[in-house]
């Protein structure tokens, strides 16, 4: 049970990590490289808003979100669509997104050192709170429970408006999206926005019980990019499922095994599906 | 004008602007020393250096410069400090030194912040023969380092002493009937974490513990409370953790929320930083970390004071102090030798004692041996409550809860 219970915790962790970066290079193709310093910048304002202005770091997230929409909705319109529109095929748009977005983290961190070199450290609900029989953290159970409305909101609206139909639809095909009417700029924009904004969020929620610093965002990188590979590029029930299932494999190494093998067992079930499943656990296979 | 012109003026621009800025460079450097100092801004390390190296680099340039500069037989001369980020990566710094000796001919270098980063970098500094104080760097290999590059020096001990401060203050409570004979132990998979766990594996052992959990987890976990659980499980009486900055504040975190009950609470780096404090308050009352300060010592507390007024921020309770007293030996060094002779400097540390915040320093075959080893949070102030020949180590108290 306790391995359930933490697994699930910080499988919801996870799943704040991955999704933002699912809408971004799911739909807008975008392949995101600064997408650990958007977190990490969530996480600084929440600090920075708690020490100096005792914010809720709940309140801070409601006001980041569409700071974090309206400034990656600049990002791609400013640096990232005219690398779109010259790249010849999905190949070139991947590369060039690469680097540009790598150049961009440099410039993130550099940022953030300038506001505070040191570690992001604070107390809030760093209480004990007991559910189904197990003590766990009120910070980490309040993220988990966010992490949750966000990605039921999330597939919910991909599934059931049309704004979301449109969505997917440029995930599955950019051109015979093109070719039904769906304004693809518009809609990438649009998900590379709000996946910048759903990463600020999961950022304000994790500094509440990970220490963060200016520069460890590509860990979180990494992480998320494991994650969206595994549950297929571009499907949010994948990444979801996958956050969740990495977040109890590594619990249940660590209580049972070892702690020191968590790593290797979270590269092992990547290694795995990347064997038999290299589109991931939801993906399609490319036609 | 089109835009050939236009870069053409910008570039006959520029080079003018290079120039003068070229020539003013060298004339300034004739009436200053110039200093180097590489260590991490960016990556792992650099919310570490952020505490107990880069402010006391400002202090002292401050101080330094403020008195009017360093005496020297051809009057005095300022010291101008010449920063790289290293971004804790040993290649970068290592580049960082190589381009402070060949291109801003720097007289000095201000030794890297970590233990890598120390030895990765001597032989840089050797083969320019700056002499190299290191800080922040603990190690079972300081003989042998020593002896190999003649201007390294140590000034905050071996990973023997380290290790075994902690096994006096434990046997001291375990003597005391404090606490019993089991001990649960972890550590961070990285070299600081491993190399710590093996020394104090047999040297527990031969104090009479018995380690009842003893578990790695790597650099960077998420979750730690499968580690909290698994020790808490054990039933230890005390809890020690060879630990780093980001897993010091988790494991903390955890211990309170499962609400961990041991008489003795140890982790190791970032126990000492004020932030430390500053997030869990009296919480933490009574847990032990690495290294301690005196706060009630005139000098330390005077340091304490021109820190904060300096750097707008608190030194830490452990490093900081010992990175500006190696700062003090260098001003002092060069001012006894009165020029900035790099093979005279070396010597002199060598050959005199030096008069700093830590107290007297006197280098022994390269090595001060004159530093705290653990320290423990007693109602709001991180004392040292075991050293190597300091005096004033307050009294270890239990650890009674987590209110």
């Amino acid at each position: 049970m306790d391995i359930l219970v933490s697994g699930l915790l910080l499988g919801g962790t996870y799943a704040l990590v991955a999704m933002g970066l699912n809408l971004q290079y799911g739909v807008a193709r975008i392949m995101n490289l600064a997408s650990g310093e958007m977190l990490v910048l969530g996480a600084l304002a929440a600090f920075w808003l708690f020490t100096t202005a005792q914010l809720s770091p709940v309140l801070t997230m409601i006001m980041v979100a569409p700071l974090a929409f309206i400034g990656n909705w600049l990002i791609y319109q400013l640096l990232l669509r005219p690398l779109v529109k010259r790249a010849k095929n999905q190949g070139q748009l991947e590369v060039d997104s690469i680097l540009a977005t790598f150049g961009m983290s440099f410039a993130l961190v550099g940022i953030m050192v300038a506001i505070h070199g040191e570690y992001f450290t604070y107390s809030y609900l760093a209480n004990p709170f007991e559910i189904l029989g197990t003590t766990v953290a009120l910070n980490r159970f309040v993220a988990f429970v966010v992490a949750l409305i966000i990605g039921v909101t999330l597939v919910l609206w991909l599934n059931f408006t049309r704004p979301g139909t449109a969505v997917r639809a440029v995930s599955v095909n950019t051109e015979a999206a093109k070719l039904v009417g769906i304004n693809v700029p518009r809609i990438s924009a649009l998900s590379f926005a709000l996946g910048g904004a759903v990463t600020a969020a999961g950022g304000t929620l994790i500094s509440t019980f990970i220490t963060l610093d200016a520069s460890v965002g590509v860990i979180f990188t990494m992480k998320a990019l494991i994650i969206v590979i595994m549950g297929g590029v571009g499907d949010m029930r994948g990444s979801i499922i996958a956050a969740l299932l990495l977040g109890l494999v590594e619990t249940a190494v660590a209580t049972l095994i070892d702690p020191g093998l968590t790593l290797v067992s979270a590269y092992l079930i990547f290694l795995g599906i990347l064997l038999f499943r290299p589109q991931g656990l939801f993906g399609k296979r490319a036609t | 004008m089109n835009r050939r012109e236009v870069l053409a003026r910008l570039s006959t621009g520029l080079a003018v602007v290079g120039t003068a800025g070229l020539l003013s460079f060298s004339a300034l450097a004739a009436d200053t020393i110039k200093i180097g100092a590489v260590a991490p801004k960016t990556g792992p390390l650099a919310g570490g250096a952020a505490v107990s190296q880069w402010p006391n680099i400002e202090l002292w340039a401050k101080e330094v410069n403020d008195r009017g500069g360093l005496k020297l037989k051809d009057g005095q001369k300022k010291v101008e400090i010449i920063e790289y980020d290293d971004k804790t990566n040993p290649g970068e710094h290592i580049k960082a030194a190589q381009r402070l000796a060949t291109q801003d001919k720097v007289d000095f270098i201000i030794a890297p912040y970590g233990t890598g980063f120390n030895v990765a970098a001597a032989p840089i500094y050797a083969k320019y023969g700056y002499p190299q104080i290191a800080v922040t760097s603990i190690s079972d290999q300081i003989g042998e380092l020593t002896g190999r590059y003649p201007g390294l020096f140590f000034t905050l001990g071996s990973t023997t002493d380290f290790v075994q401060g902690v096994v006096h203050v434990l046997t001291g409570l375990r003597e005391k009937g404090d606490i019993g004979n089991k001990i649960a132990m972890v550590n961070v998979a990285d070299a600081f974490g491993i190399e710590l766990a093996d020394v104090a594996r047999p040297l527990f052992t031969e104090a009479g513990f018995e380690i009842v959990y003893d578990k790695s987890y790597p650099l960077g976990t998420p979750d730690l409370s499968p580690i909290i659980k698994g020790a808490k499980a054990a039933n230890p009486d005390a809890f020690v953790a060879w630990s780093y900055p980001p897993d010091t504040f988790g494991l903390t975190e955890q211990a309170i929320i499962e609400d961990f009950q041991v008489k003795a609470f140890y982790t190791a780096v970032a126990t000492a930083f004020p932030a430390y404090g500053g997030k869990f308050g009296s919480k933490i009352n009574n847990v032990l970390g690495a290294g301690g300060t005196n706060p009630d010592d005139p000098k330390i507390a005077d340091y304490r004071k021109r820190h904060k007024e300096v750097t707008g921020k608190e030194p830490d309770y452990w490093a900081s102090a010992n990175t500006y007293a190696a700062l003090e030996v260098l001003a002092q060094a060069i001012e006894g030798v009165g020029e900035a002779d790099r093979e005279k400097v070396t010597q002199y540390i060598k050959d005199h004692s030096f008069d700093t915040v830590m107290g007297e320093l006197k280098f022994e075959n390269q090595n001060s041996r004159k530093y705290w080893t653990v320290g423990q949070w007693q109602d709001g102030v991180f004392r040292g409550v075991d050293a190597v020949n300091i005096d004033g180590a307050a009294p270890v108290r239990v650890k009674e809860g987590w209110e």
